[in-house]
């Protein structure tokens, strides 16, 4: 199923694949990360680990850090990540990746 | 490790004019900044952009293409992409750039880090789809994205503009939920004589609502008792105004009710503060040069106390022309004659800010939320817990951090500190100067333990 | 008389002792510094820790062994009183080594103190591969580990706050931002703050921490205590990944992986520096290999009590008595033993335990 995103894109800029907890996303290369995956309709990145409550980009720049991914095993802020071709990411400390149909 | 004459840390308007100038003079710079682009919050990979959304962000954003120019300079080494996590005694700075640690060392460091967005504690803050205002604004700016359907909260300048560039982008604001009310516009009139030597600003601000009221966004005043409703994730915003409750529909929330200093690295560095009441902040104590308490270490622009850009501007050149001359390289009348112009343009670019900040307080029930919203967002405290906390005897905020985790996770309290501050005052009927702040120790941003131990001397040692 | 007892100094010990105070139905005034203080009780590592612990005197090792004893009974009753659960956990803890050769010469030391116990020091030594099996994290140039059962870690600032919040249930009073100047006395002891506070009682303990520097020689003590500072790190919140505790690294009740200490003989000194990061975050690395990923978050320095043999001083003084000194390193395994054996010492009942080896006696008159 494509998911609406609640964001428009003004821009459109060459695309590279990169994988979001096991889906396909197709993102403009070198754009901001954060900021694609929203347009692409990820609404929530991370759960906490205190409650487990879903969570998603808040500040876009690099202070909040409810953006958290893991980016070839590696948290990273995602509003602080340009998009490169092949990205394996997932949310924090996924034990491993999970292919969901949603 | 290589020395250089000043080290400048965020390569926002302060930062960029602060090197500019430096370098004129002389002196070796090295700017670092975490952003992959010079800029800042304001201008933003203004280089990139400019030519693309130059039209919806207005010439106060492509004003920042002159200060990347000047930028390029062969004494000024601009780093991007460098995350500063520790800034150590006179002067060992620790960055991380492309997954490794490295380090430079400075005469002089001025910190050019910024403002924040203040916090805004709210019931459903923290769910997906509830942003800052200057995220809304990020995205568009830097990545030309637009959220749909939108309603902003809060109050401010910021806000306004926001909106108007939204409007101006083809995607208005489903409804503006606005805290600030008539009163508080009359009591920010008599600041007006301030604010008439910066009425270039109340111009803009007029024509932005203009361009708001013409695109019909719903606004509404005197809004309180927000919360932002979902299951999961932002459904609507509730809200009383003018004695009737509304719920309005959206898909993302954008809260905004003012900027405050980013401090952490001055904090770090054990600067001294205080709490400015105007501002509702703390600011780091400063000279007219933007010379702290610490031999050496400097501060400009937002992080040094709410100015806005052009002020940022000013307040780094006179930075940097006080490092040149306390490094011997401008002569004291000298500084004095080149520091003439910035001063007087800071001094009207600062005239407007009472007025602004009478006319837009941060909202009420944002500064003392009720028991149940949560304060720290990575930790999931409640301000409850922190009222609780200071029945337990908790007098300052590293007592509640230690009893309660706020202010523990990777942000560091930049989205709590304040709220914990302002709680406990309330709690004890100490100042916020009394209760005072996190005690902020490296890393100021998170650093894996992998680049941590690559910088080990008995690592490096053992490699060779 | 306001009170029976004066705790000056409300961290980990003066909170201990409180509680144990009150529970036998004492009144206690506690008069604790201000938030910028420094509070060894608010930045240590969280082991309830044994081995290694009274390798010169086995009087201690026996002390610490008595408290993590009756540790679990201790949390549990302070949770069960405050509805707030104290996190431990006493599965055993490692000593991690690096090299055969420290691993024997451990081994033969721990032997020795084993004799000197009467053979109550259950330890084992577990080769690279065992050590695999119970930690398959392990780094391969960990040799081999020193497994005490004794041994265990809590969460000490759930610790913390549950000791606050069930002072203050008990009765308690608790007066914070209060720093005691002076301590007099003329016929009950009188107590003075900073800011004029004068409370009177039977009995004073001091129990200050590294504020027993100022105040203790003008109260008949030594106190010869000096600070040591220990840096100390924590990762991002991370799946199981460490199974039990070491010196070098745990993984707290919340998730993060606390790493530490560097000891560091540096005065009032409390702030953390890159090559001290740098330096616990390789060596937890060769312990851990997969933490090299992990982020490290927070990081602080705290500065330890220590009195020059590293032991604690437990110590009436003989120019007021009715005043006692109670100071320690190891404030958070000893908290069982000063809320539930110290009272006793204190009130000189017919349980009190024998303290003897632990006065200033010990420490020539310089
Ligand atoms: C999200 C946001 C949007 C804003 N939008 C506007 C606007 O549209 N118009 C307006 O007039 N004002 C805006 N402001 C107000 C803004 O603070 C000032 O206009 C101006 O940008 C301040 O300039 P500065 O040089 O002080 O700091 P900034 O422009 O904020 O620059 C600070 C720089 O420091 C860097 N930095 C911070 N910490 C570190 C670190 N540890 N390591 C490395 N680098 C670091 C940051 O990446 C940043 O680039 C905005 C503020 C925010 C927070
Ligand atoms: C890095 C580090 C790691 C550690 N690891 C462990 C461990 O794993 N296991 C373990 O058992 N122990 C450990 N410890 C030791 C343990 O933390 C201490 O023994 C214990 O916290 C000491 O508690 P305290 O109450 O004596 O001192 P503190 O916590 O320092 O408290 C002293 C209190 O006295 C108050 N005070 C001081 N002067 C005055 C005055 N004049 N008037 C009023 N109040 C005053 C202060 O405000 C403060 O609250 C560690 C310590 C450090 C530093
Ligand atoms: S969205 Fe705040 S740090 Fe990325």
């Amino acid at each position: 199923m494509k998911t609406v995103s609640p964001f428009l894109e003004l821009e459109d800029a060459p695309r590279v694949e990169v994988s979001f907890d096991g889906r396909t996303l197709s993102l403009p290369t070198g754009a901001n990360l954060a900021a694609s995956m929203l347009a692409a309709g990820i609404d929530v990145f991370r759960n906490t680990p205190v409650s487990g409550a879903p969570r998603a980009p808040f500040c876009m720049m690099g202070a909040c850090f409810e953006c958290l991914v893991d980016i070839d095993g590696i948290t990273r802020q995602a509003c602080m990540v340009e998009v490169t071709e092949g990205m394996l990411i997932t949310p924090p400390h996924s034990a491993e990746v999970r292919h969901e149909p949603s | 490790m290589s020395r250089r004459d000043l080290v400048i840390i965020g390569a926002g308007p302060a930062g960029m004019a602060a090197a500019a100038q430096a370098a004129d003079l002389g002196l070796s710079v090295t700017v670092l900044d975490e952003q992959p682009h010079a800029g800042g919050q304001i201008y933003r990979d203004v280089d990139r952009i400019a030519p693309i959304r130059g039209g919806i962000l207005g010439p106060d954003f492509t004003h920042g293409t002159t200060l990347t120019a000047a930028m390029r300079h062969d004494a000024i080494v601009h780093l991007t992409g460098a995350v500063v996590w520790a800034i150590e005694d006179q002067f060992r700075i620790s960055y991380t750039r492309g997954g490794r640690g490295a380090q430079i060392e400075a005469d002089r460091i001025l910190l050019a880090t910024g403002a924040l967005e203040r916090p805004m504690p709210l019931p459903g803050w923290t769910l997906p789809g509830v942003m800052t205002a200057g995220a809304g604004q990020i995205l568009l700016k830097q990545s030309g994205i637009l959220a749909r359907n939108a309603v902003l909260v809060g109050s401010g300048p910021l806000l306004y503009l926001i909106a108007a560039q939204m409007v101006r982008a083809g995607t208005p604001p489903v409804a503006m939920v606005e805290t600030q009310s008539r009163g508080d516009v009359m009591r920010a009139a008599p600041h007006m004589g301030g604010a008439l030597r910066g009425w270039r600003y109340l111009a803009k601000g007029l024509k932005m609502l203009a361009e708001i009221t013409r695109a019909r966004v719903p606004r509404y005043t005197d809004a309180t008792g927000i919360a932002i409703e979902g299951d999961g994730k932002a459904e609507a915003v509730r809200f009383t105004s003018k004695g009737r409750s509304h719920r309005i529909a959206c898909d993302t929330v954008f809260l905004h009710h003012g900027v405050v200093p980013n401090t952490q690295a001055a904090r770090s560095l054990e600067v001294s503060h205080r709490w400015d009441a105007a501002q509702h902040c703390f600011v780091p104590l400063a000279d007219e040069w933007g010379q702290t308490d610490k031999d050496g270490l400097f501060i400009a622009g937002d992080g040094a106390g709410i100015g806005g850009a052009k002020a940022a501007e000013c307040a780094g050149k006179l930075a940097a022309l006080e490092v040149a001359h306390q490094a011997g390289r401008l002569p004291l009348a000298e500084r004095d004659r080149f520091a003439a112009a910035p001063r007087a343009k800071l001094e009207s670019e600062l005239a407007a800010r009472p007025f602004l900040d009478a006319a837009y307080p941060p909202c009420a029930e944002a500064l003392l939320p009720d028991d149940k919203t949560l304060i720290c967002r990575c930790e999931e405290v409640t301000a409850g817990d922190i009222r609780g906390y200071a029945k337990l005897g908790c007098i300052g905020p590293n007592q509640t951090k230690a009893f309660g985790r706020a202010g523990m996770g990777p942000c560091q309290g930049r989205y709590c500190g304040l709220s914990v501050t302002v709680l406990l005052a309330d709690a004890t009927g100490q100042t916020a100067d009394e209760t005072g702040y996190y005690r902020i120790r490296p890393p100021i941003k998170p650093v894996t333990l992998g680049e941590l131990a690559a910088m080990d001397d008995n690592t490096l040692d053992a490699a060779e | 008389m306001d009170t029976d007892y004066i705790i000056v100094g409300g961290g980990i010990v003066g909170l201990s002792v409180a509680w144990g105070l009150l529970r036998r139905g004492l009144t206690v005034t506690v008069l604790d510094g201000d938030d910028g203080s420094f509070r060894a009780s608010r930045g240590n590592f969280g082991l309830v820790w044994v081995q290694s612990k009274g390798m010169k005197q086995p009087r201690y090792a026996e002390w610490s062994q008595h408290s993590a004893a009756i540790w679990a009974a201790f949390a549990d009753e302070l949770g069960n009183n405050t509805g707030q659960t104290v996190p431990l956990e006493q599965k055993g803890g490692y000593d991690l080594h690096f090299s055969e050769e420290t691993l024997e010469a451990t081994v033969a030391q721990y032997e020795v103190l084993k004799g000197k116990l009467g053979g109550n020091y259950p330890y084992e030594v577990l080769g690279h591969n065992a050590l695999r099996k119970e930690e398959p994290n392990i780094g391969p140039t960990v040799v081999g580990a020193i497994l005490h059962h004794q041994d265990g870690h809590a969460n000490p600032l759930k610790l913390l706050t549950a000791l606050a919040a069930d002072v203050r249930r008990l009765g308690g009073r608790v007066l914070t931002g209060k720093t005691v100047t002076e301590v007099t006395k003329p016929d009950a002891f009188r107590v003075t703050c900073a800011d004029g506070t004068a409370v009177t009682s039977g009995k004073v303990v001091l129990s200050a921490g590294l504020g027993a520097t100022q105040l203790g020689p003008s109260m008949g003590f030594k106190a010869p205590i000096r600070p040591q500072r220990g840096q100390v790190l924590i990762t991002e919140k991370l799946p199981k990944l460490i199974n039990r505790p070491s010196l070098i690294a745990r993984q707290v009740d919340e998730g993060g992986i606390q790493i530490g200490a560097t000891n560091e003989e540096v005065g009032l000194d409390d702030r953390v520096t890159q090559p001290g990061l740098s330096g616990l975050a390789a060596e937890a690395i060769a312990a851990y290999p997969a933490l090299a990923r992990a982020q490290l978050v927070r990081s602080w320095g705290a500065l330890r009590v220590l009195s020059p043999d590293g032991l604690p001083i437990y110590q009436q003084s003989a120019e007021m008595p009715g005043a006692y000194l109670v100071t320690c390193h190891s404030g958070i395994t000893l908290a069982a033993a000063h809320a539930r054996v110290l009272p006793d010492w204190l009130e000189g009942t017919s349980a009190a335990p024998n303290l003897e080896v632990f006065s200033e006696d010990r420490f020539a008159v310089s």
